[in-house]
């Protein structure tokens, strides 16, 4: 197995968001502000990668019919477990992120790969798959939380940076709302879906130029 | 039990907090069911029906997990009823309604990862609806997204076939567009909360 192939799969050429148009729920709803992304995005990561290697090691034990019930169980497990932990450690992102964190048992991405993935492969090469589709989904929602943090109210990295007041670079009262509100996040999500096919179609033309 | 809470609890789901619009739940069928007009009509009426069954049957499982000091269990619980749920509407479905089984296809199964019928659950037990209010909020919820899904699937219609658009928005990224320009008329309807 190769791993950079994988991370390149992950991040570019097969990220979760940007090309398979899975998991949008959360990648709209909850980047406000930074701390939110990365917290999701982390939480993501965790129950992917953890749902992956239990899913391969039973891969040869769940029988075929009711594969999807079974997925489902394991990954709703691990979700419980993630929610619980945070309910604890940080009672900051459990309300901020609130619904979404039970939600993560139906976000596509995670029976997506069980799917297509960790039901068919080895334990490594699933774990390093989880770890690879979990970092391209952070990264999308690290992106989308900046752009809209930023053009909504002035600020970047709001609870993670400056003792969880964000730096402030231009003052709250000229940002957008607008961005903030659901429009926002549809727009923002177009717009780099927009940019991801530009530059594929660019990277793309040049490949057939060059040759 | 009084009228008006249910009248604000239908309003509020079908227009001030819509799943799709407001919520953001229930994306990606909604984006991947919305290309016919057909289909989406069947998606609706499938989704509107798992999430009224939804909200009635894990309002008891709710109970059953509290009596039993089980309240940790919540998400398993529930995740595993709609499992099944939708398996058996398929199975009924499969026998007795032949056409519109056969209209929704694959995207029957999927309803179980739609995150509006979990979500719909979760949110009951949240917002510590009786039986009658969470079966409305289930039911009417269903109906904003089918309202939803329905005006998205005409503006889609009409943008797939003739619409002009910049090549790097074609697609995808132009639906999202046109889905947040939905968005933002529907944001209009947040001076709606009369009765709150």
């Amino acid at each position: 197995m190769n791993f950079k192939t994988q991370l390149k799969e992950g991040i570019i050429t097969q990220n979760p968001v940007l090309i398979q148009n899975i998991g949008l729920c959360s990648t709209m709803a909850i980047t406000t502000d930074l701390f939110n992304g990365i917290g999701m995005g982390i939480s993501v990561l965790i129950i992917l990668t953890c749902s992956n290697i239990v899913i391969s090691l039973l891969r040869k034990v769940i029988p075929n019919e009711i594969r999807i019930a079974a997925f489902v169980v394991i990954i709703a497990g691990f979700v419980t477990m993630v929610d619980l932990l945070i309910q604890a450690f940080l009672p900051d992102l459990s309300s901020s992120l609130g619904v979404f964190i039970p939600l993560i048992v139906v976000n596509c991405i995670i029976l997506g790969r069980a799917e297509a993935f960790s039901y068919k492969n080895g334990v490594l090469a699933s774990t390093v798959d989880g770890i690879c589709q979990g970092i391209g989904y952070t990264l999308v929602l690290v992106a989308m939380s900046v752009i809209r943090e930023f053009l909504g109210s002035g600020s970047f990295g709001g609870g993670v940076f400056n003792g969880g007041a964000g730096f402030q670079i231009f003052p709250a009262d000229y940002g957008a709302v607008l961005v903030i509100l659901p429009f926002g996040g549809f727009i923002t999500l177009a717009c780099l879906f927009a940019l991801v096919q530009w530059a594929l179609k660019r990277a793309e033309n040049k490949k057939k130029e060059a040759k | 039990m009084d009228l008006t809470s249910i009248f604000s609890i239908s309003l509020g789901a079908i227009l001030v907090q819509n799943f799709i619009f407001s919520q953001f739940l229930g994306l990606c069928p909604f984006m991947g069911v919305s290309t016919k007009m057909d289909t989406a009509v069947g998606m609706g009426i499938a989704v509107t029906f798992v999430m009224g069954v939804a909200s009635a049957v894990c309002y008891g499982v709710d109970l059953l997990l509290v009596h039993f000091d089980l309240a940790y269990m919540q998400t398993v619980a529930y995740i595993l009823v709609i499992a099944s749920l939708v398996q058996f509407i398929e199975m009924f479905m499969k026998k007795t309604m032949r056409s519109l089984y056969e209209a929704l296809g694959i995207y029957l199964p999927l309803i179980t990862t739609n995150c509006a019928v979990l979500g719909v659950a979760l949110l009951n037990t949240q917002n510590g609806y009786n039986f009658i209010e969470s079966v409305v909020y289930g039911v009417t919820g269903g109906l904003g997204f089918m309202l939803a899904i329905v005006l998205f699937a005409s503006v889609r219609e009409r943008l797939d076939a003739t619409a002009e658009c910049p090549k790097a928005f074609e697609g995808f990224p132009i639906a999202l567009m046109s889905a947040g320009l939905i968005a933002l008329a529907f944001m209009g309807f947040s001076g709606l909360d009369v009765f709150k």
